[in-house]
């Protein structure tokens, strides 16, 4: 092997911030339904300590034998209101706590699956698991939530996009980190290893290893040699980058399948920033030649830096799956943040961003009085986007009572902070009480 | 296992004769060795293969205090991740 690439291994980890983001264990819990909550909740609690009882020491040992960080060890579950609607209890909440237990007895970062699939309508089930959600985040700490709104088949439901507005509002009067742990989706994905919106599909295996890269600082290293040369050759090197960051994923997720003995299932390919210096998507547009991101120019390059990362990734893997694209959170971007200080990264760009990016608006800040109707506005705005293009979107909105706008406020750890963004005050009420179904979208005559 | 250990940093006397004499303390045995000054730097690269019932995490360490005596970094990596990542 020569030289030369070697180093540049080195490099991509010691200085670069390169780290598998995440391992995720997808755990199915069809046979835990019971109509007993009690025997079912004992039955989660069994499975998932069973199956993933190595999950933290297998990839502890890969991280030491390879050299390479796994920044997060998670396990995603069945959506629980699937799980849960065989019973007749009045809330879930006992099922959030004992994901919680079982997530803090395995020692992982996060466990998701809080979950419902309400994009054409809810069961009883459905219902009650989103009428639990700002209680059952609000009293558990590693467990994540997510609601699917809308689909390309279906259309979107605009009675569930009206209620995760009320959600959403409740839950950040109890606490506002609760909503840092839910997302709403618009085609929301089988196989995400990411959080806070992963959950183990009903066509997945029973069990399954899923592994999410990272790598932003990577990529704006490569781009830093390729100074004023055009787009292409831009396109070009990211390409190559995603291929070798890609290709660690896919040794680090077969190595750990293999040990674990179950399948493996798929490389998500997302460009996951954090808030260290060095490890930010924004940085990398910038470095593309906008002066700050958030700038006329900013839909372009996010776009085709998206698509690059995907024909580099895509032949790196044997399977691609999960988000797979540039993911623009504001909190956990250094760039992001310091663009919204600086008044050139609007919410209204932001919102056009998604349209060519994975996934949508992402850990923002928002004043604590904003009306539930407004955040429903945004849901529906983000699933539109997502049902007309056939992508995945998703909305992650953090209200943060007693803030206003110019605050900020402080998440933590990989969530970063946030300076709280200004909404547009003008009323999306009448709209949202309407309730219904947006209808699905026509699937010829694009224009 | 097959594993590279690399060694990067300021040049000196007796880096090379200090990570061997390691190596064979901890029965790891050197496969290929090569050296050279990249960009001013000292960088030495060793195709290693480690005893199977070794422990990865004391070695590591012990790998880190020697370089921070050495004044150079040192790492130790499996191959199969420069493998995979810039080879078809």
């Amino acid at each position: 092997m020569e030289f030369d690439k070697i180093l540049e291994t080195i490099h991509m980890i010691s200085d670069q911030n390169l780290d598998v983001r995440t391992v995720t264990m997808g755990i199915s819990l069809m046979d835990c339904i019971d109509s007993d909550s009690d025997v079912a909740c004992q039955k989660i609690y069994d499975k998932i300590t069973t199956k993933a009882k190595d999950l933290v020491k297998t990839a502890e040992q890969i991280e030491m034998e390879y050299g390479i960080p796994i920044v997060n060890k998670r396990v995603a579950v069945t959506p629980i209101s699937l799980v849960a609607g065989a019973s007749q209890d009045k809330d879930y909440v006992k099922y959030a706590k004992t994901l919680d237990r079982a997530a803090q007895t395995l020692g992982i970062d996060f466990i998701g699956g809080f979950s419902a699939l309400v994009q054409k309508g809810m069961t009883k089930g459905d219902q009650t698991l989103i009428a639990s959600l700002p209680e059952a985040l609000a009293q558990t700490n590693l467990v994540c939530a997510s609601v699917n709104v809308g689909s390309s088949k279906s259309g979107i439901n605009m009675d569930a996009v009206k209620q995760m507005g009320e959600v959403i509002t409740t839950a950040a009067k109890l606490d506002y980190m609760t909503n840092a742990k839910l997302v709403v989706f618009c085609n929301a994905v089988e196989d995400n290893p990411f959080m806070a919106g992963g959950f183990h599909g009903v066509s997945e295996p029973d069990v399954v290893i899923n592994v999410g890269v990272s790598g932003p600082g990577v990529v704006k290293a490569a781009l830093e040699h390729v100074k004023g040369q055009p787009l292409d050759q831009v396109a070009e090197t990211i390409k190559q980058t995603a291929f070798k960051v890609t290709r660690m994923g896919q040794l680090v997720g077969s190595v750990a399948a293999k040990r674990l003995n179950v399948p493996f299932g798929i490389v998500d390919l997302s460009l996951a920033p954090t808030p260290a210096v060095g490890d930010s998507v924004a940085q990398i547009l910038e470095e593309i030649g906008l002066a700050q991101v958030g700038t006329h120019g900013t839909t372009a390059a996010l776009a085709m830096l998206n698509d690059a990362v995907k024909k580099g990734g895509i032949m790196a893997c044997s399977h691609v799956g999960g988000l797979s694209g540039a993911f623009i959170p504001v909190s956990e971007d250094a760039g992001m943040i310091a663009a919204v200080e600086a008044g050139t990264l609007s919410l209204d760009k932001l919102e056009a961003m998604t349209a060519v990016c994975s996934v949508g608006l992402d850990m923002i800040a928002l004043p604590g009085d904003i009306p539930a109707t407004t955040v429903s506005a945004m849901i529906a705005d983000e699933a539109a986007i997502g049902m007309i293009n056939n992508k995945t979107t998703a909305v992650r909105v953090i209200p943060v009572p007693g803030k206003k706008v110019g605050d900020q406020v402080e998440f933590g750890g990989l969530l970063g902070y946030a300076p709280i963004m200004p909404y547009n005050q003008t009323s999306s009420a009448a709209m949202i009480t309407r309730g219904g179904l947006i209808p699905a979208p026509i699937h010829s005559f694009k224009n | 296992m097959k594993a590279i250990l690399t060694v990067v940093g300021q040049d000196k006397v007796g880096i090379v004769a200090e990570v061997s004499r390691f190596l064979a303390e901890q029965d790891i045995n050197i496969l290929d060795i090569s050296q050279t000054i990249l960009e001013g730097h000292f960088t030495m690269m060793m195709a290693v293969q480690v005893p199977e019932q070794s422990d990865l995490q004391l070695i590591s360490a012990k790998l880190a205090e020697l370089g921070q005596t050495l004044k150079v970094e040192i790492n130790l990596r499996n191959e199969e991740v420069y493998r995979a990542m810039h080879q078809l």
